[in-house]
């Protein structure tokens, strides 16, 4: 087998054994970007000098018979909003198409410490607003299960990457199910942490309250390994937890013996794909066989979740990409005065859909509308988060589908509301900052299906112990992406 | 019609974004059609029920006033559009 379609910990096995470099597998990983980005289109910047360079650093530590961390040498993608030192960090915007962060995010000041390797920055929607990639402000990525269709969003560089062998890891991001739903897609693990438990510093800001970085991955193995690279206390974030993170790799049994398993009945109804619910009642009788415990659970504030995001987050990014005003970074257009600037800067600078978020965004908050939308959809958010609060009093985890759907076509959703009602099984996890998961759980014509596994806050270790049973009970997570048209 | 062409206008002001006809109406439509989707809140009684912000009992982390390292100034300008003599460059502000 080619080494880029290979593991983390596989990889990692094979580097300590000296059985390959890592210069090799870097340059394995770099001949298969050539290969297959024209078709894919993952990345809006590669960093390969700088891989082939990091992967030299490692074999050294190697060959001086230095003991290396598990992502040493393991060739990763980041999300194209996290900012890295001296390489281009657009948000997928041209707004930023030029700018050059002067410092580090903390997660790749972690991966720095791992000697991890970078292999370029992922496209993704702009601002991470969007669910198919089609955002960008610079190109669309295909699925490589099917390159007539979306990988999904915001985090679809980072998630098509990994299904294409063009990268082994990547980091994305989730405000609203952007690293879970391109996952889901794309038949990647992808995990958002309990909202703190990984810092933001460094995240170009969405929405503050919703934002989490996290992990796609090809199994749930190295989705543990990753997270324990990154997760952790930040002082440089006053919303980071200030917790320990345990080895997340101790969690990796295959055991779920007694497990209490909760499924939402609001989560199988109308809206989602028949063939998809069945597909996530097959894996969770699995995990009853395994010995876990199943009940049907209520989630009564469900369908709300979606209208309250669909304020809050807006209402956030305005007030966020209100720093984009063509002064301190970034474009800026001739005006003939300061207000005639900003408005021409912003305007060349965004594309609609983030135009829409801001408008609506500040809409929300303006003066005699506050009240009846922003108060109204945060007085929700309460409710949703209580919803789950009851949940997990009779239950440890709970299991949905991931998105309502297995991937759609390239530009088949054309109207803003339709493609926001894919969010609608991610976006309540965000809004009471809960971990989750997404795994691979079937295939329905040829496309991924993807279980999403939540958790307590911080219990990340349960939902990855439960993914684990699953996981290696079935071989999902072995099958590689066809690059080809379904 | 929740939302009028002219708040949208307002909006747009507010949002610092310059927009064309064709583009006022299409946004209307949108946000109007959002709007009316978001409408379903209004179902829920919430009196009473506290606004949740944030999920974490957020509070002020505070540190010692000492003089750190911090971004050196050609770095913190690197990127900007314009700049002058260790200053960000703008467009006149004030009129005369």
């Amino acid at each position: 087998m080619e080494l880029f379609k290979h593991t983390i910990h596989a990889l990692h096995e094979r580097l300590t054994k000296k059985e390959i470099s890592a210069v090799e597998l870097a340059k394995s990983v770099i001949a298969r970007t050539d290969a297959v980005e024209p078709q894919i289109r993952s990345y809006i910047t590669e960093t390969r000098e700088q891989a082939l360079a990091q992967a030299a650093a490692v074999d050294a530590k190697i060959t001086r018979g230095e003991v290396i961390a598990p992502l040493a040498g393991i060739p990763g993608a980041l999300k194209d909003n996290i900012c890295t030192k001296g390489i281009k960090t657009t948000c997928a915007s041209k707004i930023l198409a030029n700018f050059i962060p002067p410092y580090d995010a903390t997660v790749v000041d972690r991966l720095a410490a791992q000697n991890a390797v970078l292999t370029g920055k992922a496209n993704c929607d702009e601002f991470a607003m969007g669910g198919s990639t089609e955002n960008s402000g610079f190109f669309v990525t295909h699925n490589p299960w099917d390159t007539a269709r979306v990988p999904g969003g915001s985090s679809g560089g980072s998630a098509s990457s990994v299904a294409a062998g063009q990268a082994i890891w990547a980091l994305g991001s989730d405000t609203g199910g952007s690293i879970r739903q391109p996952a889901a897609y794309c038949g990647n693990v992808g995990l958002k942490p309990t909202y703190g438990r990984v810092s933001r510093y460094g995240l170009v800001a969405y929405a503050s309250s919703l934002d989490q970085i996290g992990p796609i991955t090809r199994d749930v193995t190295d989705s543990a390994l990753v997270l324990n690279a990154i997760a952790g206390y930040d002082a440089k974030d006053s919303t980071s937890i200030n917790a320990e993170a345990p080895d997340y790799t101790k969690a990796l049994v295959q055991d779920v013996k007694g497990l209490k398993i909760g499924l939402p009945k609001e989560y199988f109804g109308a809206g989602i794909q028949p063939e998809v619910a069945a597909a996530i009642k097959w894996a969770v009788d699995q995990l009853t066989a395994m010995g876990a415990e199943v009940k049907e659970v209520s989630l009564p504030h469900t369908e709300y979740a979606l209208p309250a995001y669909y304020l809050i987050a807006p209402a956030e990014a305005s007030s966020n990409l209100a720093r984009f005003d063509g002064v301190g970074f970034g474009h800026r257009a001739l005006g003939s005065d300061i207000i005639d600037m900003y408005k021409k800067t912003r305007s060349e600078g965004f594309g609609p859909e983030v135009k829409r978020r801001i408008m609506l965004g500040t809409y929300a908050l303006s003066s005699g509308y506050y009240d009846a939308y922003y108060l109204k959809a945060l007085q929700v958010r309460t409710l949703v988060k209580q919803d789950f609060d009851k949940a997990f009093d009779e239950v440890d985890i709970l299991i949905t589908p991931t998105a309502p759907t297995t991937a759609f076509k390239i530009g088949e959703l054309s109207d803003p509301l339709a493609m926001y009602l894919q969010d609608v099984c991610t976006i309540p996890i965000n809004l009471a900052g809960l971990p989750g998961i997404s795994i691979p759980c079937g295939f329905v014509a040829g496309l991924p299906v993807g279980m999403q596994i939540i958790g307590k806050p911080l219990a990340e270790a349960t939902i990855i112990q439960a993914a684990y049973a699953f996981e290696q009970a079935n071989d999902y997570h072995t099958r590689f992406a066809p690059l080809g048209e379904v | 019609m929740k939302i009028t062409r002219q708040d949208v206008e307002n909006v747009a002001l507010l949002s610092r974004l310059e927009m064309t006809a064709e583009e006022l109406e299409a946004y209307s439509g949108q946000l109007n059609a959002i709007l009316e989707y978001v409408d379903v809140l209004n179902k829920l009684d919430t009196t009473g029920i506290e606004p949740t912000a944030h999920v974490l009992q957020l509070k002020n982390v505070m540190r010692p006033d000492e003089v750190k390292p911090s971004l050196p100034q050609e770095l913190a300008l690197s990127n900007a559009p314009e700049a002058e003599d260790g200053y960000f460059k703008v467009p006149k502000v004030m009129e005369g």
